[in-house]
């Protein structure tokens, strides 16, 4: 059945290519431009970089990004996977119940989920910044978390339980050593959604921000209104860099993972 | 078993906080007045024949979204097509490459066209140097669309090359032993098959298309403001709480329409899907 690409398709499925890459492509050349000018180029230099880092607005909101990202994956790990345990042994009406308030965050537009948690934060009188971003991230982070567990949940061996706990454990122990372990591919994936899900936000944070607080899009989102300036440029280039690593990394991993399952 | 139950409750109160109260909240706000009184104010202002001013912006934002949207199909259809054909291991390596630019942070992406297209940026920079007129489309809604396309053309040929790669090899080769050539097969069987990702693919680009206010303030300028636009700036520069909150009622309707549509279609083929197999 395997038939030979057509020359049609290679040139079409190039100019998609060209399409989703000619913008990353340019940003990541003008990273390198010495003029200020984006119309021009002033030849090669690394002074963006440079200045880059010694942008504390920039480099603030970088820190306020990763560190809320690691926070709010790692609370909503902990709550979304006891939660999932929670929901797949309830009974149908709750965790009917359940699912469907897990499925609120995902289903809403982003804008909706933003100013209904800052009508939350506004009339519970908490003021805005880093504490609310936080807590509206682990709001949408819970259900992406749930979302991954809850299958690797269904695969599971009711028996290695019955056993653990019929070999003398208490349900506690038996909890941490029989169900977490075959659950954790779940849990991790779910974690990488969360932090990866974190550090793209940017419309809940912009609604759920006050005093000055910024994160990387908010901080890009003010720029880009005002005239950008040069280091972002510099900014997307090493992010580009980063998430390609990263994702090749999972890739490979999840490869070899799937070759040694073969074998 | 039942002991585990209690592993959710940490998550229900959680979601009562800062789930279901913020929605109650919204409902709430939208029937409020200046006062704290109660009023429908808000959505008959909305919804107000003689001056459509808001109507229209909800008109514009669904039809950009429905253009937005079918250019993406167009588009991705082909490409989602292409993939499915390719041998395994291209295909890991090609789909990975589609999917690299949607981790990059969208508000950059969305830059990155506004230094393409400006009036002194490099597309136009490039068509004077030939001696070409130039394009200005920055600011106009053509804008919008070609942002809308870019940011969301992943997400159509995503769910439809997923599906196109589990549809059942068996089923080409009876088709093409009945007779059919390339585009009775792909008219009849193909195509009818791959409704699901189609379908999948419309909600997951026409959503954020239509609920959108990044793009269209990025790229749009100020006069092609989308109704995201107009419940933005009700939180950030008029203050109007509950009008705000009207609009964002109205959106959440919308979309669970959209989705209750989309939910039906999909049904009703699967049913046709069980015939034709």
């Amino acid at each position: 059945m395997k038939k030979k690409l057509s020359p049609l398709s290679i040139i079409y499925s190039c100019l998609i290519f060209v399409f989703l890459y000619a913008p990353i492509a340019v940003l990541i050349i003008y990273s390198f431009n010495a003029s200020k000018s984006r119309g021009t180029w002033g030849g090669f230099s690394l002074k963006w970089y440079a200045e880059l880092f010694s942008n504390s607005d920039i480099m603030s909101a970088l820190v306020t990004t990763l560190t809320i990202a690691v926070i709010s994956a790692a609370v909503s790990v902990v709550i979304g996977t006891a939660a999932a345990v929670g929901i797949y042994y309830s009974k149908r009406r709750t965790k009917a119940l359940l699912t469907s308030a897990a499925n609120i965050p995902m289903l809403n537009a982003d804008i909706v989920t933003g100013i209904s948690l800052l009508l939350l934060f506004t009339f519970l009188k908490i003021d805005l910044g880093y504490i609310t971003i936080l807590l509206a991230h682990i709001t949408f982070n819970i259900p992406y978390v749930i979302l991954s567990v809850m299958p690797k949940l269904r695969q599971l061996d009711k028996n290695a339980y019955e056993a653990a706990i019929d070999l003398g454990a208490t349900p506690l122990r038996a909890f941490f050593s029989v169900i977490i372990p075959e659950i954790s591919p779940g849990i991790v994936t779910g974690a990488i959604l969360a932090f990866t899900m974190s550090i793209d936000d940017f419309v809940i944070s912009f609604f759920t921000t006050g005093g000055g607080v910024s994160t990387l899009s908010i901080e890009i989102y003010t720029m880009a209104k005002r005239g950008i300036k040069p280091e972002i440029n510099a900014l997307s280039a090493i992010m580009f860099l980063v998430v390609m690593t990263l994702l090749i990394i999972v890739n490979v991993r999840s490869s070899n993972a799937e070759k040694k399952r073969e074998q | 078993m039942k002991k585990f139950r209690i592993a959710a409750l940490p998550f229900a109160v959680y979601a009562g906080i800062f789930i279901v109260a913020p929605i109650i909240l919204i409902f709430m706000y939208s029937f409020q007045g200046a006062g704290g009184e109660f009023t429908l104010e808000n959505f008959t202002r909305f919804f107000n024949f003689s001056d459509p001013t808001y109507l229209k912006v909800l008109w514009r934002s669904i039809y950009l979204a429905a253009i937005s949207t079918v250019i993406c199909l167009l588009l991705g259809y082909p490409m989602a097509y292409i993939l499915s054909k390719l041998p395994n291991r291209i295909r890991g390596i090609l789909s990975f490459l589609f999917v690299l630019p949607m981790w990059m942070n969208f508000l950059l992406r969305t830059y990155a066209w506004m230094t393409l297209l400006e009036r002194t940026g490099i597309i136009n920079t490039f068509l004077s140097n030939l001696g070409l007129p130039t394009w200005d489309i920055m600011y106009t809604q053509g804008a919008v669309i070609l942002g809308n396309v870019y940011n969301f053309l992943p997400f159509m040929i995503l769910p439809i090359y997923n599906v196109l790669i589990k549809i059942d090899k068996s089923v080409l080769e009876a088709s093409a032993d009945l007779g059919g050539n390339g585009s009775v097969t792909f008219r009849k069987v193909i195509f009818p098959l791959s409704i699901p990702g189609v379908i999948s693919g419309i909600s997951m680009t026409f959503m954020p298309a239509v609920t959108t206010f990044v793009i269209s303030k990025l790229l749009g300028g100020g006069q092609n403001a989308l109704i995201g636009d107009l419940i933005e700036n009700q939180f950030k520069v008029t203050g109007d709480w509950g009008f705000g909150s009207a609009m964002s009622v109205i959106l959440m309707v919308l979309i669970l329409a959209a989705m209750q549509i989309m939910q039906r279609y999909e049904d009703e083929n699967d049913g046709s899907g069980g015939v034709l197999l």
